[in-house]
């Protein structure tokens, strides 16, 4: 096991380094410069400025130091906000997307596999075909919509909500809402399949036998059961939570990551952008990383070894 | 005397016993194909039928909609900016919000105060605005409230001027624009499609027959391709091409091919060392043609199932580039552009984004359900 985390995390660092070097090339190949047209610089003072950046040595001078200064955790200095370090401005905004993204997986799940378990349990009556229902719309219709519709009738025509607007929990209920009805229907969806395969499974024959009622087989026998490879979706459905949180933050105006490269693009704020990425692909090769352990601690009989994968 | 004549029976009484064919053995139901049997199985759904005509009908729209009225898709006209939906025929059926008006709610300490509002909200064009009052109001504030209609279709003398689903903030025709967008959309995602199924399916082919150091190769290639999270990968791509169709199209199709390579790959492993491809060999077939002619076929429901998932993905990554302003670059539009436009203006014309919205839902529920009765009809377990 040890082994085989070890061999995951240096395959892990070698894909960010890939990533920091791509990105970086890629940046270079940019058009654009942190000079803006409308300064009205003379040639020297042009020069300071790119000198202060940094933008005057060698491309591969620069390549170093940006990999030394990555180590640091130092990801440059902003063009647009006054020589802000980028990382200041991420980490202030790592909090908003964080809450975010978390409420919206542990609301999505829950009330995912609670829709699951229903369809599971009336499996091809009223309550399942609702729950298939709720499931192939949710899976579908990508959540910027989503936001638009709550947007549109909570916000405007009822007025419960404010449009757009971050501080309070208030604030929050309609973005979580959302963003969790993507890992909703993934999870419905999921537990519904999983649940009916288990039903029909031997130990569920040997507990109905012995008596038990069918809500003590489904909680008792079946539900955990399922619920072992609901963690093998999760990763997918947090890289679609990550993708959608990135709309959702522009159309509910939340200060996070999403938001901000959102804004960085606009202006050509090319270290933010940078950072931004590499934000973004630390977060989800970390977040693979963790389910992938995960699944190995969860469920005994998958063994995690050396030459497993 | 009965027992001996038991013995003597006489001869005529025998007869030779027809013999009944054996019907043990027989097939009672007529011999189908697999093909013939998904297709049975397909037809038989009535969700991805009706998925089908749905989608057949959007794509045909998106050829002939721009053309079935006078507007081109870049036609501006600031006179005609921001006008609601109008439909003739319909325009009479209020409720239906094709009547060519825009209203509002509007509150006030009194109605004058609220009518007032309305007067504002609506350039002062008192003469084509009706007030509606829904309370009187007792002078407190925002106790009075009244509902505002505005004839603009009126107002700016154009009764003979229908547009169908209004105009945006520059006067374009919504209609037109609305079906051209959804054509660059469906392009998109069927081209990256197609790009992923050939390039996915030539290499999976490859790496899975060869095998040995080649597909090692291949496979360390893709392992190190798919661990780099495909959605920075299209930002990064995003940023460095033009905005515009075959931009979005490489960058779909950059990160998109390797799940189509892998799937193939674990197929062809599984098939290659069966008799059949043993006897294509023995009868000195090329290798490029038993990949082609042996192999594919027997995959090819996999394939189709997989590709029918990427259009919907593609759909909505399209939609999503747009709408975060790195996909089509105006004056062309997208359903994720259009829909970006539609939210500007959510509080006071929702029609602009309630149509574009609606479309792609309904373009990415028909490809889902179709998608799954495709898998459906592609399974053995399902046909009966």
């Amino acid at each position: 096991m040890a082994r085989y985390i070890l061999r995951r995390i240096v395959y892990m660092v070698i894909t960010l380094f890939i990533i920091a070097s791509v990105t970086f090339f890629l940046m270079k190949m940019l058009p654009g410069s942190p000079l803006k047209a409308e300064d009205k610089l003379t040639e020297e003072q042009k020069q300071l400025v790119l000198e202060s950046y940094g933008l005057n040595d060698p491309v591969p001078v620069q390549y170093v130091r940006y990999l030394g200064n990555l180590l640091k955790g130092d990801l440059g200095i902003s063009y647009n906000f006054d020589n802000t370090p980028v990382s200041d401005i991420l980490i202030d905004r790592l909090g908003p997307s964080m809450q975010l993204g978390l409420y919206a997986v542990l609301v999505g799940t829950f009330f995912g596999i609670i829709l699951g378990l229903i369809a599971a349990i009336f499996h091809n009556g009223f309550w399942d075909y609702t729950s298939t229902i709720i499931a192939v719309l949710g899976t579908s219709i990508p959540s910027f919509v989503f936001a638009g519709l709550l947007q549109y009738i909570f916000a405007v025509e009822l007025g419960w909500f404010p449009v757009a607007l971050w501080g309070e929990p208030k604030h929050m209920i309609l973005p979580i809402i959302a963003l969790a009805i993507g890992p909703m229907a993934t999870a419905a969806r999921f537990v519904r399949t999983e649940m009916i395969e288990v039903k029909g499974s031997n130990y569920i024959i040997t507990a109905k036998a012995k008596g038990l009622s069918n809500l003590e087989r489904v909680w008792k026998h079946g539900f955990r059961n399922a619920l072992i490879p609901l963690v093998t979706v999760m990763g997918p459905m947090m890289i679609n939570l990550m993708t959608g949180s990135m709309v959702i933050e522009k159309i509910f105006a939340i200060p996070g990551i999403g938001e901000q490269f959102v804004t960085s693009v606009v202006v050509n704020d090319y270290p933010t952008i940078m950072g931004t990425t590499l934000i973004y692909a630390f977060g989800f090769i970390l977040i693979l990383l963790v389910i992938d352990l995960l699944y190995g601690l969860i469920d005994p009989r998958i063994r995690v070894t050396g030459g497993g994968k | 005397m009965d027992q001996k004549n038991v013995n003597n029976l006489p001869k005529e009484l025998f007869k030779p016993l027809v013999r009944k064919e054996d019907t043990s053995e027989k097939i009672s139901r007529p011999s189908r194909t697999f093909g013939q049997n998904a297709r049975r199985t397909l037809f038989k759904n009535i969700p991805a039928m009706i998925s089908l005509v749905v989608l057949i009908l959007i794509i045909i729209m998106s050829i002939i909609g721009p053309f079935m009225n006078k507007y081109g898709s870049n036609d501006q006209n600031l006179d005609h900016a921001k006008m609601p939906p109008r439909v003739p025929g319909l325009e009479k059926v209020s409720w239906l919000g094709f009547d060519g008006t825009l209203s509002d709610e509007l509150t006030g300490a009194t109605v004058e105060q609220a009518t007032q509002k309305a007067y504002m909200r609506f350039n002062n064009e008192e003469d084509y605005i009706d007030i509606k009052v829904i309370s009187d109001g007792d002078g407190s504030p925002n106790s009075a409230e009244i509902k505002a209609t505005y004839h603009i279709y009126k107002a700016k003398g154009l009764e003979d001027t229908y547009y169908w689903l209004g105009t945006d903030q520059l006067g374009r025709d919504q209609w037109t624009r609305l079906w051209e967008g959804t054509r660059v959309s469906l392009i998109i995602a069927f081209v990256a499609a197609l790009l992923d199924l050939v390039i996915g399916v030539a290499y999976g082919g490859i790496s899975g027959y060869y095998g040995g150091r080649v597909d090692n190769v291949m496979q360390r290639i893709i392992e190190i391709l798919s661990g780099i999270p495909s959605l920075v990968v299209i930002l990064l791509m995003m940023l460095i091409l033009k905005p515009g169709m075959t931009s979005i199209i490489i960058a779909l199709v950059i990160t998109g091919w390797t799940g189509m390579a892998r799937i193939v790959r674990g197929e062809v492993l599984k098939l290659k060392s069966q008799e059949f491809v043993l006897a294509a060999k023995t009868l000195g077939t090329s290798d490029g043609k038993i990949i082609r002619k042996h192999l594919i076929p027997n995959i090819s429901g996999i394939i189709i199932v997989n590709t029918m998932f990427t259009i919907p993905s593609a759909v909505f990554f399209e939609a999503f580039l747009s709408f975060i302003g790195l996909g089509i670059a105006p004056p062309k539009a997208s359903l994720g552009s259009l829909i970006d436009i539609g939210f500007d203006n959510m509080q006071i014309y929702p029609y602009m984004l309630v149509f574009p919205a609606a479309l792609l839902s309904i373009i990415m529920i028909a490809f889902n359900i179709l998608g799954d009765g495709l898998r459906d009809a592609f399974d053995p377990k399902m046909h009966k």
